[in-house]
Order: C-alpha cells, then structure tokens, then sequence
C-alpha cells in the first residue's frame, strides 16, 4: 500500500513537474507587439528632469511609492536642497528620507484590486518607450470599475490621474471593407473632451515624467557614462604602452 | 646605498627560501617555466579565466558588505548599493558584467581546447579539471542569480529546482531539500546565499589550482599541437620551442588584458544591461511567488542547454529524459579526450571531415543558444498538414534537429576523426 502511495505521489508530481516546464514554452510575452512609442529621453536636459521630477512628486507620489531614491539625490538634476525641501517635500519630513507612500497597502489593494507598484526602478523594468505610451494610452471605458483603459496595459487598476491635464480621449473603432470584401477593425485613439493642456504640452510633460523616472531607475547613470569616457581613454593609453612594451621584449623570438 | 639595499633584499630572500620554496616555485610556474612560442590569440583566454575570477571575489567581497540575503531586504539592499554605497554602482554592475564576461571568456577558452585537441593525452586531467571548473561556474551563476531577488531571479530558481522533481523517485524530496521550503522562499534565499559567497568559490578556487599543477607539470599544448618537451637543446635540456612565460607571456597578456578590459569597460560603463542580456527588465521587480512571469527565460549563458531541455519531449509524461539530456549537454565535455581517436592534435593538420563537424557543432551551439532566449512559438507553428512535424512549433522543430546534431558531433567522433585524412604534422613549430 504504502509503495502504491509512492507511485501515484511520484506520478502526480511528475506530471505538475512536467506543467510547470511547459508553461515559459507556451506562454508568449504578452502583449508585446503593441506599438510603442519612442520616448525623448534627454538626460542632459536638468530643466526638463526638474518638471519631470515634479509631476512625479505631485501626481504619482500618492498612490505609488519610490521607495530607494531619497529627495536630496534630487541635487544631481540641478535642485538644492533648499528648493526640494520648499518644492517637493510633501510626504516625508527629512530632506534625506526615501519617497515613501502615505497610502496603506491594504487600502490600496481594496480600492484598486492591486497595491501600486513602487516606481523607483521601473523605467528599468518597463522601459522608457513602455511609460512613454502608456501615460499616453488612457481613454474612457464605461466597462472598468475605475471608468479607464489603457492601450498597451489592457483593464488596467490605475484610473487616469492625469486627465485634468490631458483632458479625456476615447477609442474609436472603425470598420473597413477592402477591395476583396474582407473586413478590418481599425482602433484609434481620439480627445473627447479636452483637458488645461493641449495634445502637444501634454506630449511634453509626459516626456519630461518619463525622462524624470529613467534617472530616478538610475541615479548613477550620467556618472557612470562620465567616468567611461575618462576609463575608456585610460584604457587605449594602456593598450598602446603595453603593446609596444610586448613588441621590445619579444624582438628576439623568431 | 643601492647595493645594501640589494643586500638586504638578498638576505631576506635567502633567509625565506630556507623556510618556504619561494625562488623554487617562482622559477617552477614563471621564470623557468617554458611555454610553446607560437600561442596566438586563443591563448589569452586562459589568463583573462584567472582575471574575471579574481575581479569577481574582490567585487563579490564588497557586495557582501552591504548585501542582506533576507526575503524582504534583498532586492532592496541591491538599490541600497547601487544608490548609497560609495562607489556601490561600480562595484554591482563589475559583478554582473563580470559574471556574463566569465562565461565569454571560459567559452573561448573551451573552444581553444577543442580546435587545438588540448583535452589530448597527455592533458586529460587539465581537461577534466576544466570540465569541473565549467560545472561549478554554472551553480554559481545559477546561486548568484536568485540573490537580486527579482522576478527572473525567483521564478527562474523555481523552474531550475522543479527540474529535479522529474528525477524518477526521488525527485520530489530532491527538489524540496534543495529549496528548504515547497516553494523558493526565504530559506532558499539564504541558503543559495551561502553556496554563492562560500561554498562554491572554494570548490571552484581548489579547482583552479589543480588545472593549473596539471598543467604546469605536462606544460602547454599549442596551435600546432606538437610536444615541445620532445626537442629540447641538449646542453640546457631546455625545449627549443619553449620560452619563458615570465617576462615572455606577462607582458603579452597585459596586452590581451587592456584590450578586454576595454570591451569589458564599455559594456560596463555604457551598457550594463546589454540589451537585457547580461541585467533582465524582468529583474528590476521585485520577486512576487504569486505572479508568473509571461515569458521565463535563463541568462543567456545557460540558454543552449535549456534550448536542449525544452526540444526532448516528455515520455511517459515526464520531463525526466529532457532534464538528463541536458545535464549530458555538459558533462559530455568530459569524454572528449576518449572520443577523439584522430592521430593528431591541431585542427591545422585534421581533414575536412573534422572541420564540417566542428563547424556543425558550433551552429548547433549559437542557434541552441539563441532559441533559448524566445519562447518556443517564437518561429510560429507548423501547418496541421505538414508532414510529420504538422501542428508542431517550427522554432521546437529545429531546436530537436539541432540539439540532435550538438550529440551526434560527440557520438560520432571516434568514427569521423579515424576516418578523416590528416595532415603530416610538422617537427617544430610553426609562428
């Protein structure tokens, strides 16, 4: 009996063992042929960063957290400390505290069905393009709880928290017919109501959001390209000493 | 002044070598070691193997300074480091790149033995060494990898440990004592933590060590694959061909060094994701045991062998001979030296028979490799009317093809390197 119960034990796991193994091969990245578009990063551009970084403080930071950059990092984008702390410090209290949320992770999960994800890094995990068109991406959808969709983030928790700015799009289908007779959908995105900017600025604060939160997914960054210039240089000198340097101690090996 | 210095320095050193063989080993493993003259660009491999494993201890030592191996302090410990440790950013992306650049190198360094026949007698042991070394540098990667505790790093675990189950009987209970726990938990995370930073380094440290003695007491092949050792002048009994590795071979693989150091650095400095490659988007959230990835792909060094994993169907329901045809991918390294029956060493003097097969093998190697990193629908399906393979993934179709072919360059190697029509192999050397 007791061999019998080892047997099924080994098959059922087998057969669990065996799913799980299948899945990545059957599971396609979903959603990724959605077009995305490209994002204007400019790193460079501080004055572009700094608007960046305060609509994040003044819209994002409610719900969603960014829980491993501290305001005072904010001096690498041209801020002083002074300015962070009379311009976007809201939620924390030291100049040198992390973004935290004031929002609980319980509320949160009830009145969303999800916690906001925290956002320090997620310019890394989505890319630039990804948060480029998503900001870009909301439209009215009386079927969702929250009343809005998203293009490349179908039925997604977050309402739109920019619609004041952006004002309220909808989304067109159109049905075609082709010479042949066979019939093609069409989906298009199209401001329903206006909001206080036009499609343009809206297109530039988004940038500027975007632009904020790749340097915040890497503070480091601009730094990190700096000192590879300088190491690179560094590098060729070597190479060309120790070249030379190989060729005067091997003249004689023939 | 100078000559009490020299002295000095004379005195000390006299006074060490009575103690302790310190001139003995200098000459033994550098100044009077002599190595075959003609080593070309496959030959740096070796010394840059030694580099990346000490860049790796060195950053690893400091990451464990600010590294917390805890379920809910990891991922953000690793933005601790990349963000408020001094010069933490450095430090990480040198360890990450360092880790992918190992394998490069240690890839590199493997094909240099197989065109060159170095796994022949009389280096069989340098050769299984190597083989061990390859072994352990995969559970390290493998240990390393869960330690950001990102969604690759957890779910891949995941996947990697359910492996085991598969194993007839005793799967199961391997795969739970593997991970502490019944699913990858806390537990695993510190116990991977321990194999990473301890455990494995010494194995792999040990290793090294004895890859190096074996090799310093048969000395080097070269890329004619001729014995050095057998023309030596017979007033010094020193090789004819050989030269000293120091100053000879330092100096020349400082070179080698700046010049990976350079790809090295601009990787590094410019690209540390490598397109995703070396850093996975996946990773940057943190590890959620309730949410699935879409699409679970390993790092790309492992992806050949996963590529062989997914292309073998289960039989009887059980992934079992996909996961054994897997671990033989690898261990089948080991056979070479009994494998190879061709009456020389060098792909110089081998046929073309060889040639085709290698050739084949590294096809098979970089197509395994690339399917590795798509999930398998990648090429679409197969029309349901195709012949025999109708309704199948075309990406798994050629996967099986050439996952048969990587074997079939071992298998049928007794057969092909007898039978192809060599070369007469010089007496000296060649530069």
């Amino acid at each position: 009996m007791m061999m019998y119960q080892k047997i099924v034990d080994v098959v059922r796991h087998g057969i669990l063992a065996a799913a799980l193994l299948a899945m990545p091969a059957y599971v396609s990245a979903a959603g990724a042929d959605v077009h995305l578009d490209k994002a204007p990063v400019n790193l460079n551009n501080q004055e572009s960063l700094q608007r960046g970084a305060k609509l994040f403080v003044n819209y994002c930071l409610n719900c969603h957290s960014a829980n491993y950059m501290r305001y005072n990092r904010l001096t690498d984008i041209g801020l002083s400390e002074e300015q962070i702390r009379e311009n976007l410090l809201f939620t924390a209290e030291k100049v040198g505290d992390t973004m935290q949320v004031a929002m609980a992770k319980p509320d949160a999960k009830a009145w969303f069905g999800v916690v906001p994800p925290d956002l320090t890094v997620e310019a890394r995990a989505r890319t630039a393009d990804w948060l480029y068109t998503y900001l870009r991406g909301f439209y009215r959808d009386p079927t969702r709880p929250t009343g809005w969709n998203n293009t490349v983030f179908p039925n997604v928790g977050m309402p739109h928290i920019l619609w004041e700015l952006q004002g309220q799009q909808v989304m067109k289908v159109e049905e075609h017919v082709d010479a042949n007779g066979v019939k093609a959908e069409a989906h298009r995105l199209v401001l329903d109501k206006p909001g206080s900017m036009t499609p343009a600025e809206y297109d530039l604060a988004i940038a500027d959001l975007v632009n904020y939160m790749v340097y915040m997914a890497e503070p480091a960054q601009m730094d990190r390209k700096k000192l590879g210039v300088f190491v690179l240089l560094f590098l060729g000198l070597l190479f060309v000493v120790s070249y030379y340097l190989k060729k005067e101690f091997w003249k004689d090996i023939h | 002044m100078m000559k009490n210095v020299e002295k000095c320095m004379a005195g000390t050193l006299a006074w060490v070598d009575k103690r302790f063989p310190l001139t003995a080993n200098i000459k033994a493993h550098l100044t009077e070691y002599y190595a075959p003259k003609n080593f070309n660009f496959w030959y740096f491999f070796g010394s840059l193997a030694l580099l990346v494993l000490v860049l790796q201890i060195v950053t690893g030592i400091f990451l464990t300074m600010h590294y917390k191996p805890d379920a809910n302090l990891a991922f953000g410990s690793v933005e601790y480091i990349m963000r408020d440790v001094s010069w933490g950013w450095l430090i990480r992306y040198m360890h990450s790149t360092g880790a992918s650049m190992f394998f490069v190198v240690v890839y590199l360094h493997m094909f240099r033995g197989l065109i060159y026949g170095s796994y022949r007698a009389p280096r069989e042991l340098i050769w299984l060494f190597g083989v061990g070394i390859f072994l352990v540098l995969m559970g390290e990667a493998f240990f390393g990898y869960l330690l950001p505790w990102g969604q690759m790093s957890y779910w891949g675990a995941q996947v990697i440990i359910n492996l085991f189950t598969s194993i007839p009987f005793i799967g199961p209970d391997v795969s739970e004592w593997l991970r502490g726990d019944y699913v990858v938990s806390d537990a695993t995370l510190n116990r991977f933590f321990a194999f990473h930073v301890i455990a494995l380094p010494l194995v792999l440290l040990a290793l090294v060590v004895a890859h190096l003695i074996a090799l310093h007491e048969v000395g080097s092949n070269n890329p004619d694959g001729i014995e050095i050792k057998e023309k030596k002048d017979p007033k010094t009994h020193i090789p004819l061909d050989g030269i000293p590795f120091h100053p000879y071979y330092t100096v020349k693989d400082i070179v080698g060094v700046s010049v990976f150091l350079i790809v090295f650095s601009a990787i590094l400095f410019f690209a540390p994701e490598m397109g995703g490659y070396f850093l996975e988007a996946n990773n940057f959230i943190p590890a959620d045991p309730l949410q699935t990835p879409a699409h679970i792909a390993p790092v790309w060094y492992f992806t050949p062998y996963y590529s062989i994993l997914r292309a073998v169907p289960p039989i009887f329901n059980s992934q079992f001979p996909g996961v054994a045809a897997m671990g033989l991918s690898v261990v089948i390294f080991a056979l070479l030296p009994w494998l190879d029956r061709s009456p020389v060493k060098s792909i110089r003097y081998r046929g073309a028979l060889y040639k085709k097969w290698l050739a084949l093998f590294v096809i098979s190697f970089i197509v395994l490799g690339y399917l590795g990193t798509k999930p398998s629908n990648v090429w679409g399906v197969f029309d349901a009317s195709t012949w025999i393979v109708g309704g199948v993934d075309r990406a798994t179709v050629v996967a099986r093809i050439f996952t048969l072919t990587y074997f079939l360059f071992f298998i049928l190697m007794p057969w092909y390197t007898k039978k192809d029509k060599t070369k007469p192999v010089p007496e000296r050397v060649t530069v």
